[in-house]
């Protein structure tokens, strides 16, 4: 028998290892799926396939409510985060360094840096001041946290694609007799397009996932859905919250999916 | 004569100003400004039902490592904060060095996949990335809990008869970090060994070394950069980890996020509770400014 | 008459460690309609000063105007001038014909206006069929055209190009050469033409402005660029030239009498001022082969290279240098020199130009 021909990309046991690596990382994302479509009330035992845990998550009040809240917040981060992170890499991208550059990355990257429980707890201090000053209590906080923290993540897809854009052809259309503002309009925006859409959509995923800021800055009645669910982790597991998990996963992963797509779409 | 092109500057500089405006009024207000009042806060006096009292102290700064005796009021360590710090760091090596086992050789196993399917492996990898952190928190709760998947077909197979207690560990903890935070183990090692030059790896085989000298001697050192940047990509959050703590330690292995909500819950202590957020933000920032450094020597070198 | 294009003192200094001074104090005037040429190396400048015409980018000092009307402080929408980029620059996100139509669509005219414009700069170019096509599914040509039609539809009053030709192969940057001389003229549009090929230059333009270094070193016609080189370095640039040595030895009117390095004499036109030590250009071509009795100067011919066109003559004069003479060949010219030969070169007076330092 002919002896394999010598491959120089094999290290032993890799493949092995990297398989694995997958089936660890999809395993229990399978099986939470597969048992919210469970008949009986275990999250281990099979009973057979049932809708029921998705109808009772549906007329559950709290997880109606927390599911509206939760769209609402996600929303207006997303609509914020994006439309202030277009402007914001408009003035950063293209441009030769300036005074106070370090700086503003900085800021705008804090929150990719700053753990989240440090934020969370900054916030926390910061808005128990202002609640108590104005008497206000309503989701502005929340939708302005979320805002701040979807900055960085609005912002980067936008640079990127900002960055490969051809600067002449702005100089062009300026050429051409178009003002500035017929040029961010006829040929700035219109290319920039996919990558405002791919940072709206990360925005909208990750104010959509959050969990620790929203659990310190929530007034009392304001649960989201990851702050509901943490609060049901305390009590018996139902597959509800599988069900309400799958649900949540669908979204996250067409975006996601989406999201990679749009930043692979060239000119 | 005046400068034309400087009127010209000074009209960019405002405009660029104005764009920015936005951004960083939304970042000072919910971002880098509370930060600062949380260090203002650090040196100030507990309220009684939390909240602070607005009078200096530095009490919780000392309160981070130190404590007083209650009974002879003799200086010494704070056993439980330094416990958790402890742990938590140890937790945060531990899930590091995990994900670097399991996550080199998968990134390994995807830079060597043909070009036109390495896209798709890496998508495999983001997506659990990019979902719920608490949903895949829960995820690997279910399977390992007592009445969990692992311990229900275990008993049913009769290889045990009681249910394995792995919640509520440091192993569950760890098992729940590592699952959380392997992507980013995979993605910079992978963005290295990407642009690893294959012909390298022939002259190493071609001058007799074996597949595990070709490994230490010519691929490790060339991704390098990507090692260390993974590495302290997972250290980081690790350390700062709040919701896996709390949904797989269960309240019993606190690590310095759920010290920190203490102080804010039950300790009603918000000064010493801004104190150790402060401490945290410093151990991180550290461990990123080495980062920065790494990832600038590495443009340098593929510049 | 007003000038197209007027700058004075026209200066730009890019900032940085150490800043970089572009252009340095430029003066040029550009006739209405012609076909006028910025010649140079890359780094002299020339796109920069393009630049500045358009309005992409602000002078440092001096003033700039066009036709009569000062310019600096317009913004390139308030420009009456079209540019052709390098790289064309259409917008990818429109067609043929919604990139042609831009700008005047932009000059907020009309929309049969703009419809009955864009078909006819489509047929100037020979691109009707082409207009509803996306930009990325035409050829490099093709592009070519439409960057040129988009610039001309708004009809600006001058026309800036770019290195337009320099993505283009051989064949086609011929053909395109000759057409865009055809729309000059055709149009009656001022064309600023940038280059760093000088073949382009002398081929099209009405006037050439050779630069380097920031600063024009020469303007003139082709012919006189090309034959009356004003320094070392035009002369260089354009064309291959040999330089001698020779010290001025009188004047007699116009002309100016030399001696060279071999001794003879010779006379030449010279600037005014020339006394002493000067430099001598000859061009290749313009330099025969002769006896070494008749010669003015006298070497041995070291290589005979083969060209097809034409064969080049490296005589080593002796003293260091190397004189290349250029003959054209034909079929019955007899191989009349051989290497190794002790040869002699002539060339007549108007053939030597004396260069200014």
């Amino acid at each position: 028998m002919a002896k394999r021909a010598f491959d120089i990309r094999r290290q032993t046991g890799f493949t092995g290892i990297a398989i694995a690596c997958f089936l660890m990382l999809y395993m229990p994302i399978i099986l939470l799926v597969v048992y919210s479509f469970n008949a009986g009330t275990s999250i281990a035992i099979w009973e057979g396939f049932s809708w029921r845990w998705y109808a009772s998550a549906w007329e559950n009040d709290l997880v109606q409510e927390a599911t509206i809240r939760s769209l609402i917040i996600a929303f207006w981060a997303s609509a914020l985060s994006t439309s202030v992170a277009v402007l914001a890499a408009l003035a950063t991208t293209r441009t030769r360094s300036f005074k106070g550059q370090t700086a503003v990355f900085a800021v705008i990257h804090q929150p990719l840096m700053v753990p989240e429980i440090v934020t969370a707890v900054a916030l926390l201090i910061f808005f128990a001041m202002i609640k108590v000053a104005t008497g206000y209590n309503g989701l502005a906080y929340l939708i302005i946290a979320h805002s701040a923290f979807c900055i960085p993540f609005a912002y980067l897809p936008i640079r990127a694609r900002l960055q490969g854009m051809d600067l002449t052809l702005e100089q062009a259309a300026a050429d051409l007799y178009a003002t500035p503002f017929q040029v961010f309009r006829r040929v700035t925006l219109p290319q920039l397009w996919p990558g405002i859409l791919a940072g709206a959509m990360l925005a909208f995923v990750i104010s959509l996932d959050d969990v620790v800021i929203t659990e310190f800055v929530k007034s009392a009645g304001q649960d989201t859905l990851p702050t509901y669910m943490l609060g049901q982790l305390r009590r018996v597991v139902t597959p509800e919250i599988n069900a309400i998990s799958t649900a949540l996963l669908g979204i996250s992963v067409t975006m996601v999916i989406a999201y990679t797509l749009l930043s692979k779409v060239r000119n | 004569m005046t400068d034309l092109s400087q009127n010209a500057a000074r009209r960019a500089i405002k405009t660029r100003w104005m764009l920015l405006a936005p951004a960083l009024i939304i970042l000072a207000f919910a971002a880098s400004g509370p930060l600062l009042i949380t260090l203002v806060y650090s040196f100030l006096t507990p309220g009684d039902y939390g909240g602070v009292v607005w009078d200096f102290s530095t009490d919780a700064w000392f309160n981070v490592f130190l404590q007083r005796d209650i009974f002879d009021d003799t200086l010494g360590w704070s056993d439980a904060h330094l416990s958790i710090f402890w742990r938590s760091v140890k937790l945060s090596l531990l899930t590091t060095l995990a994900c670097l086992v399991f996550g080199f050789p998968t990134a390994y196993f995807i830079a060597t996949r043909p070009k036109q399917h390495r896209d798709l492996w890496m998508l495999l990898i983001i997506i659990p990335f990019w979902t719920n952190l608490l949903i895949r928190t829960f995820a690997i709760l279910e399977l390992i809990r007592n009445e969990g998947t692992i311990n229900t077909i275990l008993i049913a197979l009769g290889i045990i008869d009681e249910p394995i207690q792995m919640l509520f560990t440091e192993f569950s903890i760890i098992l729940g970090m590592v699952y959380v935070y392997l992507p980013l183990m995979v993605l910079p090692i992978y963005a290295s060994m990407e642009r690893l030059d294959f012909r390298l790896v022939e002259a190493g085989y071609d001058l007799y070394a074996t597949r595990f000298q070709v490994l230490r001697r010519v691929i490790l050192p060339l991704v390098k950069p990507g090692v260390i940047a993974g590495s302290i990509l997972v250290f980081v959050p690790s350390l700062g980890a709040y919701v896996t703590p709390r949904v797989m330690g269960g309240g019993n292995q606190l690590m310095i996020g759920n010290l920190i909500e203490l102080q804010f819950g039950q300790g009603r202590n918000w000064p010493l509770g801004a104190a150790l957020s402060i401490t945290l933000l410093a151990i991180v920032m550290v461990a990123l400014l080495a980062y920065v450094r790494v990832a600038g020597k590495e443009e340098v070198q593929h510049g | 008459m007003t000038k197209a294009i007027k700058a004075q003192s026209l200066r730009k200094v890019y900032n940085g460690n150490p800043p970089v001074e572009a252009l340095g104090s430029v003066d040029i005037e550009i006739e209405d309609n012609e076909f006028f040429t910025l010649l140079g190396p890359s780094g002299c400048g020339k796109t920069t000063l393009l630049r500045l015409i358009a309005g992409f980018e602000h002078p440092t000092s001096g003033r700039l105007e066009m036709f009569g009307e000062p310019l600096q402080d317009l913004p390139p929408y308030k420009r009456q001038i079209n540019t052709v980029f390098q790289n064309y620059a259409l917008f990818p996100h429109m067609t043929v014909a919604e990139n042609i139509g831009f700008g005047m669509e932009m000059l907020g005219k009309p929309k049969s206006e703009i419809k009955a414009t864009v078909d006819e700069m489509m047929d100037l170019v020979q691109m009707s069929e082409m207009a509803d096509r996306q930009t990325s599914q035409i050829s490099g040509g093709q592009q070519q055209r439409v960057a040129l039609a988009r610039a001309l539809a708004p009809r600006p009053r001058i026309l800036l190009l770019d290195e337009p030709l320099s993505a283009l192969d051989f064949k086609l940057r011929k053909s395109m050469q000759l057409e865009l001389k055809r729309l000059q003229t055709e149009t009656g549009i001022t064309f600023i033409f940038v280059t760093h090929d000088q073949e382009e230059a002398l081929t099209m333009s009405d006037r050439i402005a050779v630069m380097s270094n920031g600063a024009i070193r020469q303007i003139g016609g082709p012919r006189d660029i090309y034959d009356h080189p004003a320094d070392r370095f035009v002369a260089d640039f354009i064309g291959d030239t040999n330089f001698l040595d020779a010290d001025v030895v009188g004047k007699d009117g116009d002309l100016t009498a030399l001696r060279l390095t071999s001794g003879k004499t010779i006379t030449a036109s010279a600037h005014d001022d020339a006394t002493g030590r000067v430099t001598l250009a000859v061009r290749p071509e313009h330099a025969q082969l002769a006896t070494s009795d008749e010669g003015l100067l006298t070497g041995q011919l070291r290589e005979v290279v083969y060209f097809g066109t034409d064969t080049h003559l490296h005589v080593d004069l002796g003293d260091g240098t190397t004189f290349v003479l250029r003959q054209q060949n034909s079929p019955d010219m007899p191989a009349n020199a051989t290497a190794g030969s002790t040869v002699g070169i002539t060339f007549p007076p108007a053939a030597a130009q004396v260069l200014r330092d």
